[in-house]
C-alpha cells in the first residue's frame, strides 16, 4: 500500500507516493531524480548516500521514506546557488579532491554538516567528520585538504 | 509491511499489543532498517515512536535525568549538563557508529538490540540507569543491565517497549568512564569494554563502585566483585590489583575473529582499571 508523504527538500515543498518499507535514498534516486546520494553499501557503512535531515547528518538508505512526513532535508542537489558552486564542491574539483566521484556527494554533504557547526574544524576533526564516508580511489587526504581550504573560504579568511 | 507514527504512548503500544505477525518499534533504525535490508527480519508492522511527545527530549529531573527513547546518540554530546555529569555514558553512546548513525542511532535502540558488545550498555549500567518501559499493563521499570536476556534478546514482552532511559542523580564526588578496545581509532566494534562510575568521601576513598564489561559474555556483565575490590580503597595499587583479577576472571568470552577468548580475558582487567583510574580522576580523587 502506498503512502503519500509531504516534506521540504532543500526548501521546495515536495509530495511524493513511497511503499512503507522503502528507503528515502530510493524515493530521493527512483521517484524523484534526485540521484546525487548514491547507493554504495546500503547499509550505513559507506556514506555514500549522506543527507541533512532537520539539520542532522544521516544516511539515506538507514531512513524509511516514510518518515519524512513534514521533516526539512538537504541534499548534495541544494548545495549549489544555480550555476555558483558551494565553495566545498568547487574546491573539491580545485583540488582534485576526487576520482571516479561516486562517494563525492556523500562527502560533500556531510563536510557540510561539519562546517555547519564548527566553521573551524582541526584536520582531526575533519578526519573524524568524514570517518562515515569511504572513498575507494583518493586516500582521503585531497579530500581533507579540500574541505580545509573551503572552511577558509567560507570564514573568508 | 504496514508503517504507524502514533502521537501517544498509548497507542505505541496498542498498535504493538494489537498486531499478530511480527511488530517492532523504529527509533533511529539503524540495526532495524539493515536487518531488513538483509532479509533477516519481514516486519508485519513498525511503529515509528518519534513522533511521540518527549520522545526526542532529554529532561533533567529531581531524580537525574530522563532521556527519551528516540533521542539520536548526537544529542546526547550536545547536551551540557548530562555531559557534565555523566560523562562515560556519553562516551560510550558516542563511539557507536559515524557521525551519520550518530545522527540516527539511540542509546535504548543499542539496549534492545542487545549486542553483548553494545557501546552505550556498560556505561549505562555502571551509572545504574534504568529504563522505563510502556506495556498493556501500564508502565514498568527495570534495571539497564536486566533488558538483555542473551545474544539479540530482551525480557520485554509483546507489546512493551522502552519509552526511556532514567539516569540517577549523581552523588557528590563521583566519577565515571567508558573504555573499549578495537584494533583502530573508530568506526569499530567493542572487542571488550569496560564502564566504571565510582563514589568517593572527603578523602578519596572509594564509598561505591559499579563495574561493568562489555563483548566478555552473552550479554554485558554488572561485575560485583570487582566493585567490592576497590571499594573501601583509595584505588592503590592493591586494590587496582584486585579489580583487574575480579574483572579477567569474570569475563568469559569466545574466540572470534575479532579477538581471542584468552586475550579478551586479559584486556577484560586491563579496561576495567583504567576506566577505574579515570573515574577516579573525575570523581576528584588523587
Amino acid at each position: 500500500m502506498s503512502v503519500k508523504v509531504s516534506t521540504t527538500i532543500n526548501g521546495d515543498a515536495v509530495d511524493f507516493v513511497c511503499q512503507p518499507d522503502e528507503p528515502l535514498l530510493d524515493v530521493l534516486r527512483n521517484r524523484l531524480g534526485l540521484t546525487g546520494a548514491k547507493e554504495g553499501c546500503g547499509t550505513g557503512d559507506c556514506g555514500a548516500c549522506s543527507v541533512i535531515l532537520d539539520g542532522r547528518l544521516v544516511c539515506s538508505c538507514l531512513v524509511l521514506g516514510v518518515e519524512m512526513e513534514g521533516k526539512k532535508l538537504e541534499t548534495v542537489e541544494g548545495l549549489a546557488d544555480g550555476p555558483k558552486l558551494h565553495p566545498l564542491q568547487q574546491q573539491f574539483i580545485d583540488g582534485a579532491a576526487l576520482q571516479c566521484g561516486i562517494c563525492t556527494p556523500g562527502f560533500l554533504i556531510a563536510a557540510k554538516a561539519l562546517l555547519d557547526k564548527n566553521p573551524d574544524p582541526s584536520e582531526e576533526e575533519i578526519r573524524f567528520g568524514l570517518a562515515g564516508n569511504l572513498c575507494r580511489c583518493t586516500g582521503y587526504d585531497k579530500i581533507v585538504r579540500a574541505v580545509q581550504a573551503a572552511a577558509k573560504e567560507m570564514r573568508g579568511a | 509491511m504496514r508503517y504507524e507514527s502514533p502521537a501517544t504512548t498509548k497507542d505505541a503500544v496498542a498498535l504493538l499489543a494489537k498486531e499478530k505477525g511480527q511488530a517492532f518499534v523504529l527509533a533511529g533504525g539503524t540495526d532495524l532498517l539493515v536487518k531488513m535490508k538483509a532479509g533477516m527480519l519481514e516486519p508485519d508492522l513498525v511503529v515509528d515512536i518519534k513522533r511521540i511527545k518527549g520522545m526526542k527530549e532529554i529532561k533533567k529531573t529531581a531524580s537525574g535525568f530522563s532521556i527519551g527513547a528516540a533521542v539520536p546518540c548526537a544529542a546526547l554530546k550536545e547536551n551540557a549538563a548530562l555531559v557534565k555529569t555523566w560523562p562515560g555514558v556519553v562516551e560510550g553512546a558516542s563511539l557507536i557508529g559515524s557521525k551519520q548513525v550518530q545522527g540516527r542511532c539511540t542509546m535504548a535502540g543499542n539496549l534492545c538490540n542487545a549486542s553483548p558488545a553494545a557501546d552505550s550498555v556498560p556505561g549505562l549500567v555502571a551509572a545504574g540507569a534504568k529504563v522505563v518501559i510502556a506495556g498493556p499493563r501500564g508502565t514498568r521499570k527495570l534495571a539497564v543491565e536486566d533488558v538483555p536476556a542473551g545474544v539479540g534478546r530482551t525480557v520485554l514482552k509483546k507489546g512493551e517497549f522502552i519509552s526511556a532511559i532514567e539516569l540517577p542523580k549523581k552523588p557528590a564526588r563521583s566519577g565515571d568512564a567508558y573504555l573499549r578496545f578495537i584494533p583502530r581509532t573508530e568506526m569499530d566494534i567493542a572487542v571488550v569494554s569496560a564502564g566504571v562510575s565510582l563514589t568517593l568521601d572527603a578523602k578519596g576513598v572509594i564509598t561505591a563502585a559499579r563495574v561493568a564489561l562489555g563483548a566478555v559474555a552473552p550479554t554485558v556483565l554488572l561485575v560485583k566483585e570487582a566493585a567490592k575490590a576497590i571499594i573501601g580503597s583509595k584505588l592503590d595499587d592493591e586494590a587496582k590489583a584486585r579489580l583487574t583479577a575480579a574483572a579477567s576472571a569474570a569475563a568469559r568470552p569466545i574466540d572470534d575473529k575479532r579477538g581471542t577468548k584468552e586475550f579478551r580475558i586479559d584486556v577484560a582487567g586491563v579496561l576495567a582499571r583504567r576506566a577505574a583510574e579515570l573515574a577516579y580522576a573525575r570523581a576528584g580523587g588523587k
